[in-house]
């Protein structure tokens, strides 16, 4: 459909182009910042740098050369910077399921697994936590609000938040410095994947849409995104 | 083998400040496998082991070996048991995947400077949809969780972002499966890891 882009490499290059549907959006998006969007994630772009929107080579994007560890001229970088912009989606995730629950729109089988689904993104919000704790200063819980009319128009929001974060964690895996971050990463990242898969299925779509390669994402990608849900 | 881990510690369970969740899928895979397994490891084994020498290039030989194993399972599969057509539709679908993870690692292999391992000599214990379905799951979730397991000893970026690629792929498929199989498409908030040691064990039933 909108994916109109040709998988040059078997491996996959990732040029991401379903999500960066709107050419426009990178563009707008550094428009809201400078226009004074206060939240985490001004602050985690601030602390990112703007990581190049590379369409054409997207995983061999080098990781920010800021100063390594978490002190230097920058709030945050490297791995505490990753960690906080995988913690602000979950929280995104989180609050999405909390409040489909809340709406109380799905029943039986269908409730059962997005409460599941809302269970392991709270974990994912704990174990980042704690993981930013650890390098330096969690990002801040972002106030969220989404549009939760009724059961198709849910699924296919999940389904674009759980695909759109499988995409961000497999955009950002190259990049971690620390192993253990790194396996942290891999494990979360596999189950947004089923997360993803299952929703594309329940939708009647392919579970596995980009073919037989995950694209990634960028954070430039994925924020803009991210950010239509978040009130300042 | 008298080795004995092939329950425990082998199933190192994801460790996120002292968070770990349980393992449960990849004891039933390797349960499976102490019921199935007691033959030796296969000549192969050595092979994929010795392939490379290590390094990035015995890593993507040991992903290879898997990618083999599931390419070969799928098409058996197609051919040999009566599938409804979802999950004969899903089988292909998932085949083809597989079959081009294959293509991309040999590629990935050669270009590196190292030598692609050979397709293992298989064999898979089902006989109709349920237990394509219950192989199949077992397949993926290992999958996912090899990958899982090696991925941070990988250093080539563009390896990592390769394997990344693709593992993320073995997660869809464990979803849809098991999906299919009735089962919790994703059981756990984080999916477990394995050891290139338990993964082998793991999949040993079904090589000859």
């Amino acid at each position: 459909m909108r994916n109109a882009v040709q998988d040059t490499s078997p491996l996959g290059d990732g040029a991401l182009a379903e999500i960066d549907e709107d050419p426009a959006s990178r563009k707008k998006f550094l428009r809201m910042m400078g226009t004074g969007g206060a939240g985490a994630l001004s602050l985690l772009i601030a602390a990112c740098g703007s990581s190049s929107s590379s369409s054409s080579n997207s995983k061999s994007t080098p990781p920010p050369k800021k100063s390594g560890g978490g002190g230097g001229g920058s709030k945050e970088s490297g791995d505490l910077a990753i960690v906080n912009y995988a913690l602000t989606l979950e929280y995104l995730e989180d609050a999405f399921y909390a409040d489909v629950i809340k709406a109380g729109l799905f029943k039986g089988s269908a409730l059962e697994t997005i409460k599941k689904f809302g269970d392991s993104e709270h974990q994912h919000v704990v174990a980042l936590e704690g993981v930013a704790k650890q390098l330096g200063k969690p990002a801040a819980k972002p106030k969220t609000k989404f549009p939760l009319k009724d059961m198709k128009s849910v699924l296919t929001l999940a389904a674009t938040v759980e695909n759109l974060g499988a995409a961000a964690y497999l955009g950002q895996a190259a990049m971690i410095k620390s192993p253990d971050i790194l396996a942290a990463a891999l494990s979360i990242h596999t189950v947004e994947a089923r997360h993803a898969a299952t929703l594309n299925t329940l939708l009647g779509k392919s579970p596995t849409p980009d073919g037989a390669f995950g694209k990634p994402a960028t954070m430039d990608q994925v924020l803009p995104i991210a950010k239509k849900f978040i009130v300042a | 083998m008298t080795d004995t881990s092939i329950t425990a510690p082998g199933l190192e369970e994801v460790e996120i400040t002292g968070l770990s969740r349980s393992a449960f899928i990849l004891r039933g895979a390797l349960a499976a496998s102490a019921v199935y397994g007691a033959g030796t490891v296969g000549p192969f084994v050595g092979e994929a082991l010795a392939a490379g020498g290590g390094g990035d290039i015995g890593i993507l030989n040991f992903a290879l070996t898997l990618e083999y194993l599931e390419s070969a399972f799928y098409k058996e599969a197609q051919k040999k048991v009566k599938l409804s057509s979802k999950t004969a539709a899903l089988a292909k679908l998932i085949g083809k995947d597989e079959d081009q993870h294959v293509q991309a690692l040999t590629k990935a292999i050669t270009g590196a400077g190292g030598k692609p391992v050979k397709a293992p000599g298989v064999k898979f214990p089902f006989s109709d949809e349920k237990g394509f379905l219950k192989l199949a799951h077992t397949f993926e979730d290992t999958g996912v969780s090899a990958y899982n397991g090696a991925a941070p000893s990988i250093k080539s970026k563009a390896i990592l972002s390769a394997a990344g690629s693709i593992v993320q792929i073995e997660g869809r498929h464990a979803a849809a499966v098991r999906l299919m199989a009735g089962l919790p498409p994703a059981p756990n908030a984080f999916d477990p890891k394995l050891s290139k040691d338990q993964v082998l064990k793991a999949v040993k039933p079904f090589l000859k």
